[in-house]
Parts: structure tokens; C-alpha cells; sequence
């Protein structure tokens, strides 16, 4: 039952903090032109979208039905899947299902967020429960913040370590990728001296918040190898949105959902090695503690092992996995698309089509989307459709 | 399309002001539904929620019941649009060869929030929104607009609000169980012209779950499987003065393909039942036409001629339809759960005899501007 | 195009803006009914334990996660407990339920009960973060006037000993 499924195409806007010019339809247009243009394909292609971002940033109750305005979606399929800041993934995933269940050929996804329009942290503590948890939130940074702090305590980790993941991904950004929010690069200085949000995390380990939107386009094996000739095959896919309570998630140094995760992804895609497998990475890492705290969640290393890894240097670009070429969600947050560029990101790298940020020879890549609870989705993209 | 079946269904009793917290609701029906089936959560292998951050008042509002939907262990996600919707994402799921068995819950407490302000933020927030439209103001226009158009008159709705409110007697989970004549309806309170309080669906709490397994996992079960034949969804645009509000090409459009995957050429000789989404009572009027029940404007013609009532050739909403009861997303996953009650028999009093293909369906946002349509069988 | 030209139009951008103000009656539901009631009048912090793998969870929910049955006893939990993560906020934050900003920096702390095998937030009233350490032993500080509000009803937690 099912069939092969492959990304054919990707595009996103330019994000930015604002993007005043354009409202939440035109930026979804903007990057359903790109992924479609990118394809060579057009609206009538598409026989099905799914659309995701987070309500209460900008408002609009059943965005699904307003969005048909971004996307030329007259008379078509739609629906919304919506799931915090796992949205843009779990969107990502409900594209790659709808178009392998064999109902729809091609499969417009689109993720995206107008950030600028609302007060973030007001929109986002709604999430905490409201009689329970809500008071001593702190906003997005809270839970990341205090991961960090047991995770320093147990393995001696150091912000400066977290700091080395933000230099990485904005350096990135800074050279090679045109399309992130935050272009300039930052040094272990510039981190360790911006102040405090929540300890232990300053406010240059944190990733921005920002405006964009991103269109992937999936497509079914037969109709996939007719669009290009180096569709982007999905090979495994693995979630775990479990919790609750935010109680309930915390309080682990690692994150139990992307081990998850990603052991099904890999068992899926049939890896066995992820380390030496993978040739390029895009994770969802809203801050920089996370590129320490998590590697070993994902099997890069052993535990405790997060500091060691990243100083080691074999994430940078010229490393031996590469993580974040794009620049990350450090440089680039537009919630509801985050998810959904690391997979288009990922995309790109396995299709040869990630210009100036291209890992050369990159053949599997890796993306993941984190949000919720302290969720996670994972995504396997490769060149072939099967690992070897 | 392969063999896909549900296997297993639950609902809440719907009720204004229910005690229970949303996770409460949720757990009460996928245990039910698991139970029913006489399956237990570790044959789930997947999950679907339906919830709108909106109706709830939490961002994120699947947080909620992640642990009470059986989501904590398996991959879920949530897809925020009505629970016909969930189901085709949970069939998509199962169709695409990584899961076996979905299990799908939606639920919404209309109590907790202001419905009026929750759906006035539906409308665009640079041209409409400062007019005040919600879902009944709204829906007021596209009524009238509808009326006017093809000669239906109030009459003939306000027989859609008696019918189904006498039908929802036989239902022990709706909430407006009710004895009422067309000129109780008439006389009702005016909420909106020509919309009153009787040809309007109440404000509810409830919950529903259903559960999908493929072919091969229905032999673990003893209750008879109800086969999905044929399923379609449809987006018209976004705008009301962009749309003709008379017009039900998006939902003709989701019911040929649903049609059409099922085989079915002649839907009122060849569909036993239907529960259609009536958030209002001439909506089911409109949507029996979108749905080729009858021709553009012969709602009015049909509800005349008791076809729809029970005991007719062609019963529509035995479960009392939303007009007896309207949970936000649930309702329209309580429309499949009813269909596949009615296909196994076990309908108790609102029974149509000798249900063989039932029509469950579905809308999604201001004035039907997305539809949903199944067609199952048994 | 140019710099001037592009300066020019952008400040013809119009932008409206608008208060989006929907109130909400949050249920509490049985559960979180009984956790709240039970500080209220006993001073005591309630969790509720799995009838299957014995796991007590504090607040009390409807069904253990790990095992998907419904939870049906309640146990009082103790209130000292270890800090099993924190951190200290220093950016301002206002509390959506009461519109009031809280006091910077505050710590917030996920504090691990004895007698329980999860983990509820609550703040710590040491703001200090040299001064706090995962394994830190703390205990409860009741409001002498309670309202069935758990922010408030438990005022903080005060540091009983280092981890």
C-alpha cells in the first residue's frame, strides 16, 4: 500500500523581522511562485494543499479557508495542520502523506508566519496550561533555558559551548544564505556578552523572530521522475508528540521525542550509522544550547558528548556533517514555516540546488522540526529513491 | 483505493456547559471507542486530533489532549479544520503504507470563549472584520441571499429545524432534543435576519473519536467493519463578496470526487442516509442540492415531500444533524460516527431500516466555504 | 530601484492596528478541580497515581500517558522536593491571565515532589542563578489567604539545602 514520494520543488521568501509590504497571503504567494516556478509547474499542477502556521500571530481563526487567496486555491483541496512550532514539519509530513497515500499526485505544502504582526510571547504563553503553568512561563525561552541548566549541571557543559552553535549557524547564514533573516556573523564574545533572557541562555543564543513563508512541493513517484530528474526522494519520516505538560517534558538533559524520533526515521530509511550516513544536516535548533544538549538525542554522539562534538568542529561547513548551512532557525524564525524550510533546505541539498550553501555531493540529508511540548519531527531526504 | 474501514466509534453526551476539561472529554471518547472496538491503545499506531487554538484559547490547543488522545507513544498530528478532515488525514495516513490502525479525535468546548468574537476572527482583519460579522451574521446573508434566489421561504427551513430537532429525540448524545412546530420556529427569537434562534445550531461542549484500520486489522475485530468507498474536499474562495454565497460548487466539487470513487452515479436512489453539516437550517437545504439530492433550488421542493424524514426514501440527519447538537470540529466527525452506527445497525430508535451506503459530510469555515464528503458503506 | 524611491514608498505603507480581546472561562475539569480545591482548604498538594504502573502525577490528569488507563486515586504528595531544571527570567513577561507583569527576574523551577514521579512548575524565591543547582532540596510556601489558585495559593518554593 503506498507509494514512493518525492519533493519536487521548494521556494521561500526573504525573510525578515518585517516584512511590511506584504500581508500573510503575499508572502505565502511569494513562495508558492518560488517552489512552483522552481518545478516548472503551475498552480493547475497541484491537486491538493496543506497549510500551516500558529493562529493567535496573526489572528486570523481558520486560516486554512484565508489563505486560498496566497495561493490560487479556488476550488482546490486545502486543509491546516497546525501543531506549535512543529507546524512547519508536521506540514512538511502531511504533504509527504497526502501525495504517498496515492490520493493526490502533487502536493503544495506551505508553512508560514507573520511574526511581526503580533506580540510573540503573548500569543505563545497561551500554549502553557492555564491554571497550572502559565504564570512562571517566561515565554519560548523558558523550557529551553532551564533543559540547559540541568544539562550544564550533569555533563559540565558551558554557554560558551552553546555559544559556538550560534556563531556556526550565523556564520552561515552571513555567507550563504540569501534568503535568512539574520545575515551578519557573531563571535563567542558577542554572545557571551548580550545579557541574559533567561539563564543560562543570552539573548544571542536565541533565535529570532521573523516573517516568511515557505512552499514545498511533493509529488508521487511516477509523477515526481516526470517533473525533474533529481526529485528529492523522502525515505524515512519518525514524530513524537507526546506530553502534556510542559512538567512532564523538562527536566531531561536530552529530548526523548527526537530520539524518538529520529530511531524511527532512521529505521525507516534504513540507517544504521547516522553520523557517517548522513552528508547533511538541517535542525531545528531554537537556540544554541540545543545544538549541544541534543546530538546525542539524534545518535551523533555518545551522551554527555554535546560539548565535545561541537567543539570538534566536524558540524562546520567543511566538517564532516555539516549542520545548518542555511543558517538554522538561529538566523531565521517565521514559526509556522521553520519546520517546513528545514525539510526544503534539506531538499535543496540532495537536489544539488542549494547554490551558495550547497554541500557538495550532499546525497541524504537530515531535517527537523521541534515545537509543543518539547515535540519533534524528523524527515530522511536522498537523491535515490532508496539508501543504496 | 485500498480497503480502509472504521472500526470503532465514540461520542460524548453534547451539552452547553459540560463539567469536563477538554482532556477530560477526549480520553472519555477514545477509551470508549477502543473499547467499543475491543481494541486497546497499543493496537494504535497512529493518531489524528482535531482542535482550533481559537475555540479553545490556547495556542497550540492539541497540547491539551496529546496524553487523554493516546498521542504520547505514537506519531499524531493535528489538523485544525473540521473532524471530517481528521479522518482524511488518518486515512491518508494509513493509505500511504506506514500505519495499520488511526485513531482520530476532535473536540471543542464552545462554553469556555465568546463565539461570536471566535468567529468574527474568521474574517479578514483589514476589510471585514470591523463590520462584525461572526457565523451567524454571516450566514444570515448567504440564507437570504439562497432564499431570495431561488424562491425558498422560511417555512421551508424552519421544517428543517422541526425535523431535525424531532430526530434528535431518538439520540441519546444530542443536546436539543426537541417537540417544536414551524410556527415555534417562526415565532423564535430573531438573531439575524432571516436567521432565528430555532433555525440555528446551540452553543456545545462535546467530544467524538472514530477509529481507521486497514482490511487486514478488521479481522481482529467481532463488529462489522463500514467500508470508506469514496471520500473529497473542496476549498471555494475566501471573500464573501468574492463568492456567490448561493452557489455550492466547492461542496459539488468534493462530492464528485467523493462520487466518483465510489461509484455511486444516482446519489438519491443509491445513498440510504445522510448526515450533512446543518449549522443552520437552511444550510441543509443548500448542501442537499451541492450534493445532487435534488436540482439547484429544490431543497424547498424536497423537504416537502418528507423524502428526508425519517421513514422516507431518503433520510437525511436521523441523528438530529448540528441543529440538535454543534461541538466546533466534532460535529462533523460526529456526522461519520453516526453514519457508521446507522451502517452497523446499531442506531437504536433513529435506525433507517436497511442502511446500506450512508453520506457523512462536513464543512469548514464562513458560510460552507470548504466542504467535506464521505461516502461509506457497510 | 533607488534608495530615495524605495524610502518614499515604504513610508506610504499603511498598517492598522487592532486589539484582538477574547475572553475565555477556562474549565478546570474534575481533576485539576480536586488539585485545586485540596490547596485551597488543606493546604495540601495532590497527585494521582496509575492504577497500572503505580507512577504518581502531580497535577492530577484524567489518564497516565505511558500506560493509557484512567487514573482513579488520589494521593497527597509531599511539599519538599528536589529542583530538577530552572532558570531565571530577566525579560518581561506578563502574565495573560491577570494582565500583570511579573516581577524580574523571577526563577522558574520544575520541581520534583517527594512522593512524586513528575514534575510540576512553580518559582523559586531565590532569583540567584549562583545560588541554585539542579538537586537543590526545596519545600512549599503557602499563602495564608487561598483562593484555589495554584499561582498564588503556593506563593514559592524556599530553598531547604543545597543538592
Amino acid at each position: 500500500m503506498g507509494r514512493r514520494t518525492a519533493i519536487v520543488g521548494v521556494g521561500q521568501t526573504n525573510h525578515r523581522s518585517k516584512i511590511p509590504e506584504c500581508n500573510g497571503q503575499e508572502l505565502i504567494a511569494i513562495a508558492v511562485r518560488r517552489a512552483l516556478d522552481s518545478a516548472g509547474l503551475t498552480i493547475k499542477d497541484i491537486d491538493a494543499v496543506v497549510v500551516g502556521n500558529m493562529d493567535h500571530f496573526e489572528s486570523i481563526n481558520y486560516v486554512d479557508m484565508w489563505s486560498v487567496l496566497g495561493f490560487a486555491g479556488y476550488m482546490k483541496p486545502v486543509l491546516k495542520v497546525t501543531t506549535g512550532g512543529t507546524t512547519g514539519s508536521a506540514v512538511g509530513h502531511a504533504g509527504f502523506y497526502h501525495a504517498a497515500s496515492g490520493l493526490f499526485d502533487v502536493v503544495l505544502a506551505i508553512g508560514w508566519e507573520q511574526n511581526s504582526e503580533s506580540d510573540t510571547t503573548a500569543a505563545i504563553v497561551t500554549h502553557c496550561e492555564p491554571l497550572i503553568e502559565r504564570d512562571f512561563y517566561g515565554g519560548a525561552i523558558g523550557g529551553l533555558a532551564s533543559q540547559y541548566s540541568a544539562y550544564m549541571d550533569k555533563y559540565g557543559a558551558t554557554e560558551e559551548d552553546a555559544a559556538l552553535v550560534s556563531v556556526r549557524d550565523r556564520c552561515n547564514a552571513a555567507l550563504y544564505n540569501p534568503y535568512a533573516h539574520l545575515r551578519k556573523t557573531v563571535t563567542v564574545g558577542d554572545v557571551m556578552s548580550s545579557p541574559y533572557i533567561a539563564y543560562p541562555l543570552r539573548l544571542l543564543h536565541m533565535c529570532p523572530r521573523s516573517d516568511g513563508a515557505c512552499a514545498v512541493i511533493f509529488a508521487g513517484e511516477e509523477k515526481a521522475k516526470k517533473i525533474t530528474d533529481r526529485p528529492a526522494w523522502v525515505l524515512g519520516v519518525g514524530s513524537s508528540h507526546g506530553a502534556t505538560y510542559l512538567g512532564d517534558a523538562i527536566a531531561i538533559p536530552g529530548l526523548p521525542s527526537l530520539e524518538k524520533a529520529s530511531r524511527d526515521a532512521y529505521k525507516m530509511a534504513g540507517i544504521t550509522n547516522p553520523f557517517k550516513q548522513i552528508d547533511v544536516a538541517e535542525l531545528y535548533l531554537p537556540a544554541g544550547s540545543a545544538g549541544v544538549a541534543w546530538m546525542e538525542s539524534m545518535g551523533f554522539c555518545e551522551e554527555g558528548g554535546g560539548p565535545k562534538f561541537i567543539k570538534s568542529g566536524v558540524t562546520n561547513m567543511d566538517g564532516e556533517l555539516p549542520i545548518n548551512p542555511s543558517g538554522g532557525v538561529i538566523a531565521t524564525n517565521c514559526i509556522g514555516a521553520t519546520g517546513l524550510i528545514r525539510i526544503g533546505e534539506a531538499a535543496l541539498q540532495v537536489m544539488g540546488k542549494a547554490e551558495k550553501r550547497q554541500v557538495p555531493g550532499a546525497k541524504v540529508a537530515l531535517a527537523t522540526g521541534f515545537g509543543g511540548c518539547f515535540w519533534s519531527d524528523v524527515t530522511i531526504l536522498c537523491s535515490q529513491p532508496r539508501l543504496d | 483505493m485500498e480497503r480502509i474501514a472504521i472500526i470503532g466509534v465514540a461520542q460524548t453526551k453534547y451539552q452547553r456547559n459540560s463539567p469536563s476539561s477538554h482532556d477530560e472529554m477526549a480520553f472519555e471518547v477514545a477509551q470508549k471507542a477502543l473499547e467499543g472496538a475491543g481494541l486497546s491503545i497499543e493496537d494504535i499506531d497512529n493518531t489524528v486530533t482535531c482542535t482550533n487554538d481559537f475555540w479553545d484559547g490556547r495556542t497550540i490547543s492539541c497540547m491539551t489532549i496529546t496524553d487523554a488522545s493516546g498521542s504520547s507513544k505514537v506519531p499524531t498530528t493535528n489538523v485544525e479544520g473540521d473532524g471530517t478532515l481528521g479522518v482524511l488525514m488518518g486515512l491518508m495516513r494509513i493509505l500511504s503504507g506506514h500505519f495499520k490502525t488511526t485513531l482520530v479525535v476532535a473536540q471543542s468546548k464552545g462554553s469556555v470563549g465568546i463565539p461570536g468574537l471566535i468567529t468574527n476572527a474568521i474574517f479578514d482583519p483589514l476589510y471585514e472584520r470591523i463590520l462584525g460579522l461572526d457565523g451567524i451574521n454571516s450566514a444570515a446573508l448567504q440564507a437570504r441571499l439562497y432564499m431570495s434566489k431561488y424562491g425558498i421561504t422560511e417555512e421551508q427551513c424552519a421544517r428543517v429545524s422541526v425535523k431535525n430537532h424531532k430526530n434528535a429525540k431518538n439520540n441519546p448524545y444530542a443536546q436539543l432534543p426537541l417537540d417544536i412546530t414551524v410556527k415555534d420556529v417562526l415565532n423564535s427569537r430573531m438573531l439575524a435576519d432571516p436567521i432565528k434562534l430555532l433555525d440555528a445550531s446551540p452553543i456545545s461542549d462535546g467530544a467524538c473519536a472514530v477509529i481507521l484500520a486497514r482490511e487486514s486489522e478488521t479481522r481482529k475485530i467481532s463488529k462489522k467493519p463500514v467500508w470508506i468507498k469514496g471520500v473529497g474536499h473542496c476549498s471555494d474562495t475566501y471573500h464573501l463578496g468574492d463568492r456567490d454565497l448561493s452557489d455550492v460548487g466547492a461542496l459539488q466539487s468534493a462530492a464528485k470526487r467523493a462520487y466518483d470513487m465510489a461509484g455511486i452515479s444516482n446519489p438519491p436512489k443509491e445513498i440510504s442516509l445522510a448526515e450533512v453539516y446543518d449549522a443552520f437550517s437552511y444550510m441543509e437545504l443548500m448542501w442537499m442540492e451541492g450534493l445532487g439530492f435534488c436540482g439547484r433550488g429544490g431543497g424547498g421542493a424536497l423537504i416537502d415531500s418528507g423524502i428526508t424524514e425519517m421513514g422516507g426514501s431518503l433520510p437525511v440527519n436521523p441523528s438530529g444533524g448540528v441543529l440538535s447538537a454543534h461541538p466546533v470540529l466534532a460535529a462533523g466527525l460526529a456526522r461519520i460516527a453516526e453514519s457508521v452506527l446507522q451502517l452497523r445497525g446499531e442506531a437504536g430508535a433513529r435506525q433507517v431500516a436497511g442502511a446500506r451506503v450512508a453520506l457523512a459530510h462536513g464543512i469548514e469555515g464562513a458560510c460552507g466555504q470548504g466542504h467535506c464528503v464521505f461516502v461509506l458503506k457497510s | 530601484m533607488s534608495s530615495q524611491k524605495q524610502k518614499a514608498e515604504s513610508s506610504e505603507l499603511l498598517s492598522i492596528s487592532s486589539i484582538v480581546d477574547v475572553p475565555y472561562n477556562y474549565n478546570a475539569g474534575y481533576y485539576v478541580s480536586q488539585y485545586l480545591r485540596e490547596l485551597k482548604e488543606n493546604k495540601r498538594i495532590l497527585g494521582v497515581k496509575c492504577p497500572k504502573c503505580q507512577k504518581v502525577y502531580v497535577p492530577p490528569r484524567v489518564v497516565c500517558s505511558q500506560c493509557f488507563v484512567q487514573t482513579k486515586e488520589f494521593v497527597p504528595v509531599s511539599d519538599t522536593g528536589t529542583v530538577m531544571a530552572f532558570t531565571v527570567v530577566s525579560v518581561p513577561y506578563t502574565n495573560p491571565n491577570t494582565g500583570e507583569p511579573k516581577k524580574l527576574p523571577f526563577t522558574c523551577a520544575y520541581i520534583k515532589l517527594d512522593g512524586s514521579d513528575s514534575n510540576i512548575m512553580h518559582c523559586l524565591e531565590e532569583v540567584d542563578e549562583k545560588k541554585i543547582r539542579a538537586g537543590m532540596r526545596v519545600r512549599a510556601v503557602f499563602n495564608e489567604i487561598r483562593t484555589g489558585d495554584h499561582f498564588t495559593d503556593i506563593k514559592h518554593f524556599k530553598t531547604i539545602a543545597k543538592g
